[in-house]
């Protein structure tokens, strides 16, 4: 029970920090609960067709189909994610003033949360997918107690994904978006590594230095700790040249954007006083 | 299920088969020479017999790029994970995959089988 328990937390803990951190960054939006509670049922019911389907994907494209579609959901998400942080960094000054100005009230004309209602399914459909495999092997070699496994392991990634969101809400609100807006960068980042990993091994891309430097006797990616870093920023410890290609690209694509979005729209300053106390969360 | 397989059929035809490089979109196909270089790799294979890697440790040449290939004969699903070098990839019961690692430098590289870590557990001794 406990191997499926533990199998199970990793993978959720994974999509739970991806959703926590979306959700944050949704903060305020009128209806957003529904939109990630879509994107959650949408990725979980993806997840079982994509379990499903592995013998298919596993042949397809002369057997690299795995790595094409890892990859290719990787680098969608990226796409959303980059989208939604170069349209916040023309917005999201205004966001954060009528937020003040409102308590936590609704906003409206967030374009963007279709994008990040994608970004949560297909968080969830990825690990999803590894969990419902996994539960069928299980089944098929007699293993006991899956469903405890499988509830507890549940239960505990998203308590983490809770604890990460109950943080990210206790932040001033006039540094809130920022805050979020460069934790779904680092996040971005580190997915686009992620997928470089899978053109990697399915050698449509060379690993240039294979490790590029070694940091495991500091942070083990083993570890939960290394893990949490491994999604929230990208953390590798032994990582291929090619993926700091890949994290450093998305880093500085997203923030060169940010950088030429904000030059047309010159910064709204609020003055500290009138927001001192504006923080909804308390 | 056996429905949904005969139904899938045809994309898997679609996919793959003899012409795969006709059928590739044109993403992969722009990315195509790059895979020349690997073209000529080194084999090597690991079997998954009851949950375990056989031979559990595998000597392999340094600065080589290497082509692995793993085959599952237990009747469950597999994956094949490192945390030492990029390496996620299910193999599915009863059959086989592959996928290249490496070049490596010098020193020893652990690898596992996610869905059965207790047991599928081994090392890339590279020299």
């Amino acid at each position: 029970m406990w191997a499926v328990a533990l199998l199970v937390f990793r993978e959720v803990l994974e999509a739970a920090l991806i959703v926590s951190v979306v959700a944050a960054a949704t903060r305020g939006v009128a209806k957003r609960g529904l939109y990630i509670g879509g994107g959650i049922a949408l990725g979980a019911t993806g997840a079982v067709l994509v379990a499903w389907s592995a013998g298919l994907l596993a042949a397809a494209f002369s057997g690299i189909g795995q790595e094409l579609f890892n990859a290719g959901i990787l680098l969608a998400a990226v796409l959303m994610i980059g989208w939604h942080v170069l349209w916040m960094s023309s917005h999201g000054r205004e966001l954060g003033r009528q937020m003040q100005a409102m308590g936590s009230a609704v906003l409206s004309g967030a374009s963007s949360l279709w994008l990040l209602l994608a970004v949560v399914a297909l968080a969830v459909l990825r690990e999803g997918s590894e969990i419902v495999l996994f539960l069928y092997g299980m089944r098929a070699g007699g293993a006991e107690h899956l469903w405890s496994g499988l509830s507890i392991g549940v239960v505990a990634g998203a308590a983490f994904g809770f604890a990460l969101y109950a943080g990210l809400l206790r932040i001033p609100m006039r540094h809130f978006f920022r805050v979020t807006n460069a934790m779904l960068v680092l996040l971005a980042a580190g997915l686009a590594s992620t997928a470089a990993r899978y053109l990697i091994q399915a050698d449509l891309l060379p690993a240039l230095s294979q490790p590029l430097w070694d940091s495991a006797w500091l942070l083990g990616n083993g570890s939960l700790p290394g893990q949490t870093a491994h999604i929230l920023i990208g953390y590798d410890a032994q990582p291929a040249g090619m993926q700091l290609v890949f994290y450093v690209f998305t880093l500085v694509a997203l923030w060169v954007g940010a950088k030429l979005i904000h030059g047309d729209a010159p910064p709204a300053r609020v003055s500290p006083s009138a927001t001192a106390h504006a923080d909804p969360a308390h | 299920m056996h429905s949904f397989y005969e139904n899938a059929y045809h994309l898997l035809v679609f996919f793959d088969t003899e012409y795969p490089m006709k059928r590739l979109p044109p993403m992969v196909l722009a990315l195509l020479p790059l895979l020349v270089s690997a073209a000529e790799a080194p084999s090597y294979t690991l079997v998954l017999k009851d949950h375990r890697y056989q031979p559990s440790v595998l000597h392999i040449p340094a600065h080589t790029r290497i082509r692995l290939e793993v085959i599952n004969q237990d009747p469950s699903p597999e994956e094949f994970e490192s945390n030492d070098f990029p390496a996620e990839k299910i193999v599915m019961p009863n059959s086989r995959m592959s996928l290249f690692i490496g070049p490596f430098k010098p020193g020893r590289y652990g690898f596992y089988g996610d869905f059965h870590q207790p047991t599928a557990q081994g090392s890339l001794i590279v020299e």
